[in-house]
Order: C-alpha cells, then structure tokens, then sequence
C-alpha cells in the first residue's frame, strides 16, 4: 500500500522503548478510532454505496439501493474532458510549483542556514498566506488581473494577449492560481528536508572535482528527494480535487471546469448524488494509483 | 567569482521576489480593506476607516463570523482532546495495529477535501441527519483529528523518558507524572495543534459547503458574496485575523527564544 510511505512510522527513537501496553491504550485510542470509523471509514463506505443507486426520476426525484455500475459509465462519458483536465492541471501546477519552491526552499534552508532570526521569519512569511482567507487570496488576484487592471492593460500594451482576449477564465489562470495557492505546501516539505541537509556532502563533491551542477545532480539532489516526493504529492492530490479556483466566480470558466466543479454541481446544484460521488469514488481510486506508481518509482518507502 | 556571485545576489533576490509574489493578495485584501466602497469593492475610491470602525454594519457577515468562531473553537477542542490521546498512545504504547492504526490515521490526510465532503453529505442523507451546526462540526473535528495527532506526535517523540522515570522515582502516583510532567511538556506542541486545527476549520470551505445546510461560515459568506460583490468589511475581519494570527507567532517563536536564552544561562 503505498500509503504506508506516508505514515511516520519513524521507531521513536529519543523517547525510548515504548511501554507494553495495557488498558490504558483503548482508553486513550479507543475515542478517537470510533470517531475516525464513524467519519471517516463509513463515510467512504456511504460513498461507494451512493455511487451505485438508481435514481428514479418519477413520481417524484427518488433513489433505490442497487447496483448500478451505470453510474460509472455515465461519468466517464460525460465527464471525460474535466477528468483529464484535472489530472492534467495538477500535474502541470506541481511541476512549476516544485520549480518555483525549490531555490526558495533551498535559499531559506541552506543559505541563511547561519542567520537563524531570519530564517525565521522566511518561514513565518512562506506560511503566512494560510492566516487569511483561502477565497479572498483567490478574490484578490482575480480582481488584480481582471481586464482593464493595470497588470492585463501592461499585458495587452505588450501584446502577450490580444486585446479581446481576457486571462481570468483561462486555463493559464486557474493553472496560475493552483500554483499560487499550493507554493507554501510544496515549500515547507522541502524545506525541512533542504534544513538537515549536511553541505559538507556538497564540499566532498566539489572536491572530487565535481562541477556544479553534476553535485546538484548527484548529490543534492537525491539527498532532498524525501522532501521532494512529500510536496509533490501535498499539493498533486488536493489540486487534483481542487474546486475553488477553477470555479466560474474565481479564476475559471465554463470551459475549465474540473472534477471538483462536477461533482459540487451534481450533488448541490442538480441533485445528481449517484454521479457526484461515482466521481469522488473515482477521484479517490485514480489519486491511489498514481501515487502508487510513483512512490513505487521514486523508490522511497519512508516519507515524512 | 560566478558562482560567488550567484549565490550572493541571484538568490537573495529570488527568494525576496518569490516571497514578495506569496505575500502580494495580502497586502491587496489589506488595502482595499480601506476602500471607499459599498458592495463592489473592486476599484480605489479613496481612503476611509469607517469599514474598521463599524465592522457590524454589515450584520449577515458579523453572523458569518460569530459561526464560524463558534464552529471553529468546538472542533478544535474535540479535535485536540481525541488527537492528543492518540499521539501519546500511538508512541508511548507498543501494540500489534500500531502501524494500521498511524496509516489510517494518515489517510484523510491524502483525502481530496471534495471527496471527504462528499462522503460526508452522503452519510448525513442516508441516515436523514438534518444539515446544519451540527455536521458542520462534526466534518471539522475529523478533518482536523488527523492534523492533530501528526503534530502532537512529533513532540511526543522529542520527550526525555528520563524525567518521567526520575518523577516516578520520587514516588508521583502514574496520574502525578502525567499532569505534574507529561502533559506540560506538551503543552507547546498540544498548542500548535490547537493553532493549526483552528486554522483549517476557519478556513475551510469546501467540506463547509457540502455539509453547512442552512449555516453560513465566513468562507461561505464570502462565496456567495463573491458572485455579488464582495462588502470591504470582510476585508476588515480577514486582516484583523491575519494580524492576530502573525501576532500569536511571533510571540510563541519570542517567548520560545526566552526561554531558550534563560535555559543557556542557567547552564
């Protein structure tokens, strides 16, 4: 299960042997994994079971408990475009936010390394977004490159668009705002990993006639792969469902719509539950392949 | 002498651009927070405090707020107790599902929040629960349970045995240890749960809409605003919590620095 890379499962090392245990542990657990079982576990459950009713259009909108993989071949066929389109803009907003994190990362973790005061406060100013307002953030870069604001009438002025064309409601803009959005969970992985890098590897490198970029290759590199591995997929996986910026009223349009926008619209808007959650089923199913695979060939077993 | 000079200036001046770009609908939202504006606050009229001064004016949105802090100050209370107890268990105690239990507990983690939310919604339908207050807090607590317990166990792993053993020498009954030891020692990392917990739930939106029924969050506010136009009074409540939020930062990271300096000197 390759979620098991995830699960910290670090033996603790400064806190000794742990303690056979006793009563103690169901009375510390016990309320906890009844919550999570209740929340979580038969949620999914309930899901997958919505997934395969039937609705009945008549008299009134009713569902009947069934079967009905239907349901399944219903979304493919008319979801198909969001589908690849969400795949595709996660995969495309993570690379370019791993290339965008990466130095700063580094920068924040490595160079100022000896300044502790401000390395700091460069970390407080990369969480700082996640103090305000997730929606207004959005709000406000959308209202920053609606048409005719100083920035899209610069962008005109040296024709990079044409004058008729806007950029809120593009796919570049919702791809720009996923990657604004999700810069601070690809940034702060690396920077654990980039904070405990030893450079004396790097000198050992260089010494042995390395050039630059060969002791990037061969031993930064593979030494910030944890780090790596746990950003990409912190921000692959909530892009991939992401709603809020690909949504009409933010940076999107009709035609960026996602998976995220399917299923909101099926389960409020249509009352279409039967395909919102054969959507999230699917959803769910698609994200554990991939990071299946690419834990798989990452070749890292122990994340986090 | 390139390379000296890359690294003294291309990446100082990255990471400032970089940060800057991070930090850029900050400063937007808190500006036009002054706007001279009523529903559309989309373009500069001119300065005014009148927004800070009578933040109620807009009563809906001061609703929204109150709901939100509410729902908030709830989950991350549930959220905290239950996590605790699992993080202590979870490093202290040696047992067979030890592994099944921190991977489940990781899993919604890796949830898609749409996914989370939906599945939710389809548990509250089928079993006929009304939509509201309730459900909302309900899908908080468990998004953040897991937040919890990640956090809590970090510190838990950084804990000396040692001092617990030395209390239980000088004859502390087991419960002693925990409140006079153990659990002060959390306390900083409880406390960043707590923080971090409050955070999300404050924030949320997705898991909120799917599962709010009737109950307006902050966040939901603000989307439906959002179609209409946006009161700049919203931009007063989303500053105010981002300047108490950096304030409670920063202060934890000075009272951490003090007490670290007073620990050197009394070595």
């Amino acid at each position: 299960m390759a979620f098991a890379a995830f699960s910290s499962n670090t033996p603790s090392s400064t806190s000794g042997k742990p303690v056979k245990s006793g009563k103690i542990v169901l009375v510390l657990m016990l309320p906890g994994l009844i919550y999570l079982a209740m929340f979580f576990f038969i949620p999914l459950v309930a899901l997958i079971q919505t997934s395969l009713v039937k609705r009945v259009a008549t008299p009134t909108v009713h569902f009947d408990p069934a079967w009905n993989w239907q349901n399944y071949a219903d979304v493919i066929s008319r979801y198909l475009p969001q589908i690849t389109r969400s795949f595709g803009y996660a995969f495309v907003a993570t690379l370019v936010a791993l290339l965008i994190s990466y130095p700063l990362a580094y920068f924040i973790g490595v160079k100022v390394r000896h300044r502790p005061v401000l390395q700091r406060l460069m970390v407080t100013l990369v969480i700082a977004p996640f103090f305000i307002s997730f929606l207004l953030r959005t709000i406000a870069w959308k209202q920053m490159l609606a048409d005719h604001s100083p920035i899209m009438e610069f962008v005109h002025q040296i024709g990079w668009l044409q004058p008729s064309q806007s950029f809120i409601g593009s796919g570049p803009a919702v791809i720009f705002g996923l990657i604004y959005n999700f810069i601070p969970f690809m940034t702060l992985p690396l920077y654990t990993t980039l904070e405990r890098l030893d450079v004396r590897y790097l000198e050992a490198g260089s010494d042995l006639y390395a050039s630059p970029s060969k002791v990037f290759r061969k031993v930064t590199l593979p030494l910030s792969m944890p780090g790596i591995i746990s950003g990409t997929l912190l921000t692959f996986i909530p892009i991939s469902g992401d709603y809020v910026n690909a949504s009409q009223d933010f940076l999107g349009s009709q035609s960026t719509s996602m998976i995220g926008t399917m299923v909101v619209q099926d389960q409020l808007v249509t009352n279409n539950p039967q395909t919102a959650t054969a959507l999230s089923v699917m959803l769910m199913g698609i994200i554990l392949l991939l990071v299946t695979v690419y834990v798989r060939r990452a070749g890292t077993e122990e994340l986090l | 002498m390139r390379r000296l000079s890359l690294s003294r200036f291309i990446f100082p001046i990255y990471a400032f651009l970089a940060l800057l770009f991070l930090l850029i609908p900050i400063f937007y939202t808190f500006v036009f927070s002054f706007n001279q504006a009523r529903r559309r606050n989309t373009v500069w009229n001119g300065f005014t405090l009148d927004h800070w001064a009578d933040v109620c004016s807009r009563q809906d949105l001061c609703d929204a707020l109150g709901t939100s802090l509410t729902i908030s100050f709830v989950s991350t209370f549930i959220a905290t107790v239950l996590g605790t107890a699992l993080a202590i268990a979870l490093v202290r105690y040696r047992f067979r599902a030890r592994s099944a239990v921190s991977l489940s507990l990781f899993l919604p983690m890796a949830t898609p929040e749409i996914v989370m939310g939906a599945g939710l919604a389809s548990l509250f339908f089928s079993l006929g629960v009304e939509r509201g207050m309730l459900t909302v807090i309900l899908a908080h607590v468990m998004f953040c349970l897991s937040f919890v317990v990640t956090t809590v166990k970090a510190r838990v792993q950084m804990l000396d045995p040692i001092l617990e053993e030395a209390a239980a020498d000088l004859y502390a009954t087991p419960s002693q240890v925990f409140w006079k030891v153990t659990f002060p020692l959390l306390v900083p990392g409880i406390m960043a749960a707590a923080l971090l917990s409050f955070a999300l739930s404050f924030d949320d939106f997705i898991i909120t809409y799917f599962n709010a029924g009737n109950v307006t969050t902050f966040p939901l506010f603000i989307y439906v605003a959002a179609k209409g136009g946006l009161p700049p009074e919203a931009n007063v409540i989303a500053s105010s919590v981002f300047i108490l939020a950096i304030l409670i930062v920063v202060a934890t990271q000075v009272y951490g620095n003090i007490k670290k300096k007073r620990l050197a000197l009394a070595k």
